[in-house]
Parts: structure tokens; sequence; C-alpha cells
């Protein structure tokens, strides 16, 4: 890489983005896939080409996780570190995929051929082990895939000659109700807002009950009010795609086989606030959608259903951009979303005032789930009662419920809302299920007893996320893998949550080693409260959930694990003499205490 | 995440409760503060109207000649039983606030350990002592040890400006110096980078050194820290440990350090 090349690339890039600073997240992408990193050099050009400060630059640069300061290999090959693709086998994977290579995780091999890492949950929970390849996801890896790929890689075969199979990615819709099993002619919620006008469509999303179906549980319809009351001349639509919850990937498959309905709903959505401009953020794991994704906007352009005066009428405008994340698991709290959009760093804005008002370039916005919109979009054409008409009291229509685990079959079920554990876990195949991890890393933990409470907002809410463990599982194991990823995807902005999931990743460490006593479980559960009750926004409030819920239902493996001791001291004496016995070469228990 | 993570800020009536503030505020609206009626105006916070009554809530990063910030949670109280941070929560009539219940001061205690922790903080040997917010709050919540693990984070001291120090080992990221560089000086000389406990300040020049750009005594910036992350060379212990601003009274009677110091200025 010389300077002038580099020079003259991201003249290039900036100019090509119109050196907007709002697109520096799209610049550093830019960078970082032509030079496998963002060089140390390349900053402070792309800081003044975009009239940003250095330091925001560089503080973009060190947030996102697929951002890199030193050089990757040619090949990148991360693996999904989710509970459930280490449920499928991943970590003897990593271990057989390093030794194949001769690196190790996290380093670039010395002839930088290749790199190998970790990434938070790929979103394939349902056909992992997964990954990614320079960005593109990989499924069902197994050793003799593995073989594979390390001949490609020592071929130095490009990616775009590698079998297609790989890539490969299956729907695995095993249950269709009301959202998936409606069709919906493209164009037909437009052509009913446009018929019937946008107060009586917003009449009918109100009435219909719906509620954010990411799993917050707003009220679509009191959002999109409020957003349509506010003074503004300029306001956005922005689909929430960053689907990073661990073990949810139903947004995944709508966005793959139900674009059209998707970008519908964002349309409907624009006519019924008044925006003309509606953004889609894909989280970088999806990237390998994104040349479909678009080629359907471009369908929908020329189809009259989006761009200038949408099916002829004057004045309704509105067009779609796609935004790719750049890891972050932060990034799917909406005001983190909207910061991330805006190209900065993901972190949760102090809310009041909410996004419907001050927004994306601080205009109202709505911000709203891939599921939420297609709802929209079905209730635009069939009306609110129609909706209404499912669910239960709290929770109207269905739910979209991505289950993976231990089960037989693994997939999409859609259910309307109230449906039991039970009666999901039958339905999958999970014949011996030990306990159900519902909503995620974020989520509730259940054991058998509970298995009769409901999926909806009253009772047990999710943004679609449901793991199954059966009874040969160590939820510790589980308990574990949340902790770590806490800590690695707290933003770092407020004290509970950037220091206290750390501690808590410590404290798990110590009791899973072997080490932990009852005292450091109380720690926990403090910590755990702490975190609960101070926390700025939801990812540190919810980051000790699953700590606590295992704590309280499945204190037997925690339990199991203790010293009997009431103390033990963080300072482990035979630890600290391991460097000795490194440099010495010993091993004898002489060199033991 | 999932959008279920954010629950408790955007459920239902949040957002509503949020637009309603536009509702036309009386002259007589007030909270309930601590079981005083404690009156506010249009746009103030729960920490506005008890600063401007006269009540004390811990805060760290909060100063109040800047927007609120939020990030070191310590100022959180209960409101109408539901805890929020005191600094950027607007304050709403009849609100029934509590400030300082001992589950409260349990919670900021284990706050200023996480500080405590995260950092190096030596308070023997650090020049801020005793005009140091961090210790006075810690102190005033009746933290007596750091009682969790401690991180030791390599953090290199930057001494490469003529007038200053910075030692990022006793920074507690409350971005004061970020906001008052940025919205006072002009001049954006710091930034926050990383991530999660690796999140840091760094400073915005080429080298990434305090050195190579133009901050200044008469910065603003150079005068909100309210731990001993920035230090003025050339004036250590003008002042000896022990007859310091929190070593003779507590910070809830004396107030910010920063503050403080204006006022000792201004009374010169």
């Amino acid at each position: 890489m010389s300077s002038s090349d580099l020079g003259n690339f991201i003249s290039r890039v900036t100019d090509q983005y119109s050196r907007d600073p709002l697109q520096l997240i799209n610049v550093l992408r830019e960078v970082q896939d032509r030079y496998s990193h963002v060089p140390s050099e390349a900053m402070p050009q792309v800081a003044a080409a975009l009239g940003v400060s250095l330091g925001r630059v560089q503080g973009v640069v060190e947030y996102y996780s697929f951002f890199h300061t030193s050089p990757r290999g040619q090949y990148e090959i991360l693996l999904s570190d989710s509970i459930t693709d280490h449920m499928l086998g991943k970590q003897p994977l990593m271990d057989y995929l390093c030794e194949r290579l001769g690196v190790s995780v996290g380093e670039t091999r010395a002839d930088g051929r290749v790199s190998v890492g970790n990434a938070s949950c790929t979103g394939m929970c349902d056909q992992g082990p997964a990954g990614l390849v320079n960005g593109y996801t990989v499924t069902r890896l197994n050793k003799e895939r593995v073989d594979e790929m390390v001949e490609l890689i020592d071929a130095g075969k490009p990616l775009s000659e590698w079998p297609a199979a790989y890539f490969q990615v299956e729907d695995n819709i095993r249950r269709e109700d009301a959202l998936l099993g409606t069709a919906l002619e493209d164009g037909a919620a437009l052509r009913a807002v446009l018929d019937r006008g946008e107060e009586a469509v917003l009449g009918e999303i109100v009435r219909s009950g719906l509620r954010g179906l990411g799993g917050a549980g707003f009220k679509t319809g009191i959002k999109w009010s409020l957003c349509r009351e506010t003074h503004s001349t300029e306001r956005y639509v922005v689909c929430n795609a960053d689907e990073g919850e661990p073990g949810t990937f139903k947004d995944r498959v709508l966005l793959n086989r139900d674009a059209d309905r998707v970008f519908e709903g964002m349309t409907l959505c624009a006519r019924v606030i008044g925006a003309q401009r509606g953004y889609l953020y894909l989280r970088s794991e999806y990237r390998y959608m994104l040349e479909a994704l678009e080629t359907v906007l471009q369908r929908r352009r020329a189809a009259e259903l989006l761009g200038e005066n949408i099916l002829g009428v004057p004045g309704f405008s509105f067009d779609i951009e796609i935004h790719l994340g750049a890891g972050a698991y932060m990034c799917g709290e909406e005001s983190a979303l909207i910061e991330s959009l805006e190209g900065k760093r993901g972190v949760a804005r102090v809310r009041p005032p909410f996004p419907v008002t001050h927004g994306f370039v601080n205009k109202p916005t709505v911000v709203n789930n891939v599921e939420t919109f297609v709802c929209a979009a079905l209730i635009a054409e069939r009306g609110g009662d129609w909706f209404a008409a499912m669910g239960t009291e709290q929770s109207k229509g269905t739910k979209l419920l991505s289950v993976s685990g231990d089960c037989a079959r693994p997939g999409i079920y859609e259910y309307p809302f109230g449906v039991t554990m039970r009666q999901v876990l039958a339905d999958c195949g999970a014949d011996n299920a030990l306990a159900v991890q519902v909503a995620g890393a974020a989520g509730h933990c259940f054991p058998e007893s509970e298995f009769d409470r409901r999926i909806a907002y009253e009772d047990v809410a999710t943004g679609g996320s449901f793991m199954v463990f059966n009874r040969d599982r160590d939820m510790l194991d589980m308990a574990r893998n949340f902790a770590h990823f806490f800590a690695y995807e707290s933003c770092g902005f407020c004290t509970p949550c950037r220091v206290g999931t750390s501690l808590m990743k410590n404290l798990m460490d110590k009791v899973y080693a072997g080490h932990g006593t009852e005292a450091d479980l109380e720690e926990m559960r403090n910590l755990g409260s702490v975190m609960q009750e101070t926390s700025q926004c939801g990812l540190g409030s919810t980051a000790p959930n699953a700590i606590l819920d295992t704590l309280d239902k499945f204190s037997d493996v925690y339990q199991r694990r203790l010293k009997s001791t009431a103390f033990e001291p963080a300072f482990d004496l035979d630890g600290a003499l391991e460097e000795a016995r490194q440099l010495t070469g010993r091993e004898d228990s002489a060199a033991h205490l | 995440m999932s959008e279920q993570s954010s629950v408790r800020l955007d459920g239902q009536g949040t957002a509503a409760e949020a637009v309603s503030d536009e509702v036309a505020r009386s002259e007589e609206a007030s909270i309930l503060l601590d079981g005083q009626k404690v009156p506010f105006s249009e746009g103030q916070t729960i920490m506005d109207a008890a600063m401007a009554a006269g009540t004390y809530i811990p805060h760290l990063c909060h100063n109040p000649e800047f927007k609120p910030h939020g990030s070191c949670r310590v100022c959180t109280v209960t409101v109408n039983g539901r805890t929020a941070a005191a600094c950027t929560m607007p304050a709403q009539n009849d609100q029934v606030v509590e400030t300082s219940t001992e589950a409260l001061q349990t919670e900021r205690r284990r706050l200023l350990q996480m500080l405590f922790v995260e950092g190096n903080h030596v308070c023997p040997a650090c020049e801020a002592s005793g005009n140091c917010q961090l210790q006075a709050v810690a102190y005033y919540v009746g933290m007596l040890s750091p009682h969790y693990n401690h991180f030791y984070p390599q953090r290199p001291v930057d001494a490469s400006h003529p007038d200053f120090f910075i030692d990022f080992n006793r920074c507690i990221l409350c971005e004061l110096c970020v906001r008052a560089s940025r919205d006072m000086d002009g001049k954006d000389l710091f930034a926050i980078s990383g991530r999660g406990i690796n999140s840091r300040l760094v400073v915005n020049s080429p080298s990434g050194r305090l050195g190579d750009t133009d901050f200044h005594t008469g910065d603003k910036a150079a005068h909100v820290c309210p731990v001993g992350a920035i230090l003025f060379k050339h004036q250590g212990y003008d002042k000896p440990i022990g007859e310091r601003l929190y070593d003779r009274q507590p910070i809830s009677e004396v107030g910010d350090a920063r503050a403080a110091e204006q006022g000792d200025q201004s009374n010169e």
C-alpha cells in the first residue's frame, strides 16, 4: 500500500459518499475492505475529507467489531460464538480450524494469508455452526467443510470461486400463520392508504393493537401518531434490521422472503407520518443479502412503488437507503442505531426526548422492527379487526419465533400470541427439554415447571429468540457464554454496564473454574441488581438476567462447582507461578503450591 | 440487541409522557423531593430542581454548565418508585423522588467501587486528593474499600504538554473535558474511543499527544475534570493535603470542586 494509493482511494471513496460526515461508517467500511484494516494514516485523511475530528474517526474505528487497526489476513474467518453454535460443536471445530491453518484465535498468520476470530451470534442458529468469511455468511460447518476451506485458502482461491453450498442459507419456515401465510400484492397497502387516507389507515393500525415486534412492545399506532403530530417538515422512517439478539433470526427470513412487504410497510409508514426518506439498518452479518435487497428496491422504484410520485400520486415521494452496520449488538437499541446511522459510535442517547420527536439528524423518526413493518402493511390492507382477532388481550396478532438449540426441527415458527412454551417445544421436536431461554441473552430462562407460560407481552415477552436446552446441557455454559457476550458488547458509556459486565464475566469464570464460593454468588446477585437498577439503557439492565435466573432456578450448576470455604481470594497463588513454570520449563509437583 | 432490552425506557406510555412535557406547567409545578415540596420550572431536570433547592444529589459526570450526560449513574434516584438518573430525568409535576434511601446509597457505593477498580486510583499519591470529587463522593456514600478486584489497566501518562499532565489512570470517562473542549472552547481536543471496559479518553491530534494540540490554560476543558486526570504542571501541592476543599467539609456541603475553585478565584 503506497501512501499515494491510499490517498487516492480515500479521496475517491469520500467523493462517492459526497464527503458527507453521516457516511463515516460507510467510508470506513470501504477502507477496511480494501486494506483489511483501517490504517492509522488513513484516519486523518478520512477525517479531513469528511470534515470531522480525528478523534471521532478513531472512536468509530475502535468501537465497531468489524473495523480493525491492524491488518487481517487475506481471508478472515470468524466463527459465531453464540451458545447455540457452541451446542452444535463450534469449539472443537474452531480448534480443528486453527490447527489446520496453523493460526490461533484472534491472530493473523505470519504469511498474511488468513486470520481467525470469533463473532457474536451471526443469526444462523438454525443452521450452525456458522461463521463469516470476509463478511459473507457460511453455514453448517463441519470438519469436511473445514478441510475443503483450508485447501481453498492455501490455493488462494477467491471467495467467488468457492462452492455456493457453503453460503447457502435456508429459511427453515416450520409453521406459518397470518403473517407468513397471508399474501399481499405489491402496492396493495399503499393503494389502501391512498384510497382511504392516512387518518383512516392510522386508525386501523391503532385498532389492530399492533405492538413493536422487536420485543419492546410499544404500540405502533401511538408511535406513528406521535411522529405524525410533530411540527416538522422533515421526518424519517427507519427499519431496525440489526437483529443481534443471540438466537434471533426471523428478520433474516423476512428480509430474504418478504423484502417487498418490509419495504411496503416502510413506505406506508412514510405516507402516514409524512416522511420522504427511509433507512434499512441492516446488521453487517446479513451483508450477504445486500445485493438482493438492493435489487428489490430497484424493482420497486421501476414499479412506481418507491421514488418520486409513488403510484403516480404527485408529492408522494419516498425512497429507502440500506445502511450496513459494522458489528455492534448495541445498535439494536433504537437511539444507538440512530447514532450509528449518523456515522457515530453506537451509544444510546439520553431519553427523553425519544426518536419520535428527536431521531435521525434530530428530526422526528419512527424506528420499527422488520416484522412490525410487515404487519403494518398487512393491517393496512386487511384492517385492524382482522389482526386484533388473533392473539391475546394485550398481545394482538402473531409472533415469529426463531427456534434453535436442542430440537429436531429448528427454524421459524409463527403462532398467534398466547402460545405456551410447551406447545412450541412439542412442535419443534424438543422432547427432552430442561430449559428454554426466551428473548435471547437479554431474556429469561424457564425450567420445565414454567413451560405452560405463554408467549405474550403480558407473560413472557420476546423479540423472537427461543433457545432450547436439553437435559444433557449444563446451564452454566449458557450463563457464562452470555456473561462474556455482554462484557464484549457493552458500549462502555455508563459505569454499571461498562464495569459491571466485566466484573460479572470475571466472577463467572472464577466459578466456572471451580474457584468460586458462596460469597461470589452473592456478589453476582448484588452486581446484577446494581446493573438492573442503574444502567443507562436496556443492554446493561438486561445483561445480568440470565445469570440471576440461573442462580435462582438452576442453582445446582453453581453449587456443584463451589469450593467449600466461605471465601476464596481472587488472587490465585498457584496461578501466579505459571509464568515462572513456563520460563523454567518445570511442571513437577514442587513447582506447584 | 433486541428492542426487548429497551423495555424499561421504551415501555408503554413513556414516549407519551415525554410528549406531555409540553403540557403547560403552572408556576406552582413541583416535585416531592425526599418529602419536601420543591418547585421547578419548564425544562428542568430533577437534578436542576434539587440543586436550586439546595438538596445535594451525589454526581460525577454532571456539571450544571453542560448539557446533562448521564454516564456515571451516581445520581440515580427513585422516581415514583423506579430508578432514574436525576441529571437527565425531566422534572414532572407531583413526581415522588427519593434521593438517599439505604438502597440507593448502597448502589452508589457499588458504582463508586466500580470506578475505583476500573482505573488506577491511588488517593494518597494523587495531587488531586482532597479536591477530587470521586474521592469526596466515595467518602459521602461511605465507601470504605474498593471491594471488587482491581483491573489494573496499563495507561501511560501523557506529559507532553508544557502546562498539563493527563493521567489517564484516573479518568472516569465523564466526558466533561470532551464536552467542554467541543462545546465551549470550539477545539474538540478530546474524544472517547474503544468499547466496553476498553473505552478510553483519547487526545485529538495525529500523534495522540496533548503536547501536539493547542490546549491552553485558558480553555474551559482545563478546568472541568472532577478527578485528577487533567492536572496543571508547575503548581502541585500549592495547598497542603489536609487543608483542601473536601478535607474540611463533605461534598454535600461545599459542592463540586471546580465550581468551588471558580468561587475561590472570584473571591481573591
